[in-house]
């Protein structure tokens, strides 16, 4: 019998996955719900008998979508999966613990070496190595310490986390239990943003069957479901809110790898940089770090969104360009018309323009011109953007979400977007981009956390602000 | 004494599931919401009574995250991504185009209560945009008339 593989994911469901599902088990394939690749623009995506078809809006003519042996896709195969090597390619549900259970016998300061050598830095935003929290968790001394998932992904242009947990839930338990395993936790506990509800569902499901089959008796978890607030996903109001209370900053020290949930020792990190931990245990910190450049080490998940014909979730060493990734990899703008700007590292992240998309995608090229990785997040826009526009965006955005502690932040936003509207009322506007300047620099020299103090990067750089 | 199945009852036992958990009060406010639609000074008040804390406290929670929300939704809810990959495809000119076809603004709920319009910051969804949900279901490339008819 022939077998059709089907994404049950939200995209893919969103386009009409569950009918096209329904319809090939109705004549005569066998089924399987898999998550999806990440090849957004082909949505959906289904897979018989080994050939790809996407998107598929007709099962009558499903030769006119035919893409060919998903094996050798370009799209996949140029692709260097490591995180997402499972996903798109089985039931999900189809886990077998083997190999975990292997490593959970491994001794915790041998995997924090492995870590190191890795080079893996945080794929939350801030980029910070991961085996400087993983040892400092693991020597601080306490009856409870936490690892925490901050899968609130609320930066735009990003879905990485949700493709994961929809996709390949057993990758994240995975991840979970061996920095478990390694910092000393026994208790985890995953943050999701309330908008991911089919992500809550399979998460939740997965965290059953790990339990089942008998993983979770040395480390236990469970999921929270936030919400609805942006900041929440800055991971002192994580724990704040995690601690059922309004999601306000904490001022650092003491960082949550000291005293984090409850006072406790704690491990937070984003859901991709656990998502890389099994494969940089299982084929050694070194092999990661063969990847990329310099110390941006190991692949990035990057995420091509908005304006581009082809969006999809590619998963690449670090140091490809900007301009290969959204002409090669996306064919360029969905409405045909020249790229204008790009926004990367989500709403916090600086408009780029067409003459710095040559610069290679690593933490410290993007640096260097004033940007950031970010959590991959990729927005391109066509040439018909009005940057003034996106620079009151930022401000408005940041004025929506601030969570109200600094007044750098909480007054500054606000008074930022007014100016910017002052601003395009105005026939002069050097006035008002004077006070921009200032505030821009108040915001980012006295904010307590970087939602106000990483507003100016996307203001400065729509203005062309220095 | 309570009486059994009264909306005091219910959210009293709503609440007290939840009050050892993780993150309880936000939970249970959560979950009043899904029952109820909305919360009400009366939830909070015993919410605040089983989790020990005051009306005050339970209030800054209520304010601060906006799921939590203090009035009913329309009886289709409308939810349209205002963040920037929805903006790059056009996320501001369906959002007016809906508004205006609607007759209400974003954040509001029409009068007799058929309709209800929210922004939305990011669906997921930001290769096909631009996004919304309607009463939950999400609805990618949207245009003014899937989201209205
Ligand atoms: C305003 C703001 C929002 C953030 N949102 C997220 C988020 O949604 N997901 C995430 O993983 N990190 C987010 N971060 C970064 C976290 O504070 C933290 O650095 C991260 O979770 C650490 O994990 P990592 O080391 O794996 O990156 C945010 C930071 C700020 C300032
Ligand atoms: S910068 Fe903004 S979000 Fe951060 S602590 Fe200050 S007010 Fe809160
Ligand atoms: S920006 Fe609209 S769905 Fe992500």
């Amino acid at each position: 019998m022939s077998v059709a593989k089907v994404p049950r994911e939200t995209l893919a469901i969103a386009l009409g996955a569950d009918e096209l599902a329904s319809e090939l088990a109705q004549a005569g394939h066998e089924v399987v719900r898999t998550g999806s690749c990440g090849l957004c623009w082909a949505e959906p995506m289904i897979d018989i008998d080994g050939i790809a078809y996407g998107p598929v809006t007709d099962l009558a003519d499903l030769e006119a979508a035919r893409l060919g042996p998903v094996d050798t896709l370009p799209d996949l195969a140029r692709q260097e999966r490591r995180v997402f090597d499972r996903c798109g390619r089985a039931d999900p549900f189809d886990y077998d613990p083997a190999w975990l259970c292997s490593q959970l016998e491994r001794d915790p300061v041998e995997m924090i070496g492995e870590i190191e050598a890795s080079g893996l830095r945080g794929r939350g935003g801030a980029g910070f190595p991961a085996h400087i929290k993983w040892r400092t968790v693991h020597d601080t001394p306490a009856d409870q310490k936490y690892v925490i998932v901050n899968a609130d992904e609320g930066d735009s242009g990003t879905f990485a986390d949700r493709l994961i947990m929809e996709g390949d839930p057993f990758r994240l338990i995975e991840g979970m239990l061996l920095a478990g395993r390694a910092v000393g936790a026994d208790k985890g506990i995953v943050y999701l943003r309330s908008e991911y509800p089919l992500a809550a569902e399979i998460f939740a499901r997965a965290i059953a069957s790990a339990r089942n089959m008998g993983l979770l008796e040395a480390f236990d978890m469970e999921l929270f479901v936030g919400a609805g607030a942006y900041i929440c996903g800055e991971e002192t109001s994580l724990l704040e809110s995690l601690e059922g209370k309004r999601g306000e900053i904490r001022a650092k020290p003491p960082v949550p790898a000291i005293a984090g949930l409850f006072g406790k020792p704690t491990l937070v990190h984003n859901v991709i940089t656990l998502c890389a931990v099994p494969d940089i245990l299982e084929s050694g910190g070194a092999n990661y770090a063969a990847l990329g450049v310099g110390a941006s080490t190991g692949t990035m998940t990057f995420q091509l969104a908005g304006n581009v014909k082809k969006g999809a979730l590619i998963e690449l060493p670090f140091g490809v360009s900007l301009r290969a990734l959204i002409e090669d990899w996306g064919g360029g703008t969905r409405s045909g018309r020249p790229v204008g700007a790009v926004q990367v590292g989500g709403p916090l992240g600086a408009y780029l323009k067409d003459e710095q998309l040559d610069t290679p995608m690593t933490y410290e090229a993007l640096a260097a011109i004033g940007a950031g990785v970010g959590h991959g997040g990729i927005v391109v826009f066509d040439e018909t953007v009005d940057l003034v526009l996106q620079a009151h965006y930022a401000f408005a955005f940041c004025a929506h979400e601030s969570c109200g502690k600094c007044t750098p932040c909480r007054i500054g936003a606000v008074r930022g977007k007014e100016t910017v509207e002052a601003f395009m009322a105005s026939a002069q506007g050097d006035d008002e981009l004077a006070i921009i300047r200032d505030l821009c620099d108040v915001m980012e020299q006295a904010s307590l956390c970087q939602m106000g103090g990483m507003t100016p990067i996307p203001v400065r750089s729509a203005l062309g602000l220095k | 004494m309570l009486e059994p199945g009264s909306e005091e009852t219910r959210v009293r036992d709503i609440a007290t599931v939840r009050v050892d958990q993780i993150g309880g009060t936000i939970a249970a406010l959560s979950d009043v919401v899904r029952t109820f639609g909305h919360i009400e000074r009366r939830h909070m008040e015993i919410v605040a009574d089983v989790f020990n804390l005051t009306v005050a406290e339970i209030r800054g929670i209520v304010s601060f995250y906006s799921d939590l929300r203090t009035e009913p939704t329309g009886k289709r809810h409308i939810r349209i991504c205002q963040a920037e990959a929805c903006q790059s495809v056009g996320g501001r000119e369906l959002t007016a185009a809906t508004a205006s076809r609607l007759g209400i603004g974003l954040g509001e709920t029409a009068a007799d209560g058929s309709v209800s319009l929210e922004a939305v910051y990011c669906l997921g969804l930001c290769t096909s945009g631009p996004s919304a949900t309607v009463d939950g279901r999400a609805v990618p490339f949207a245009t003014v008339e899937a989201l209205t008819e």
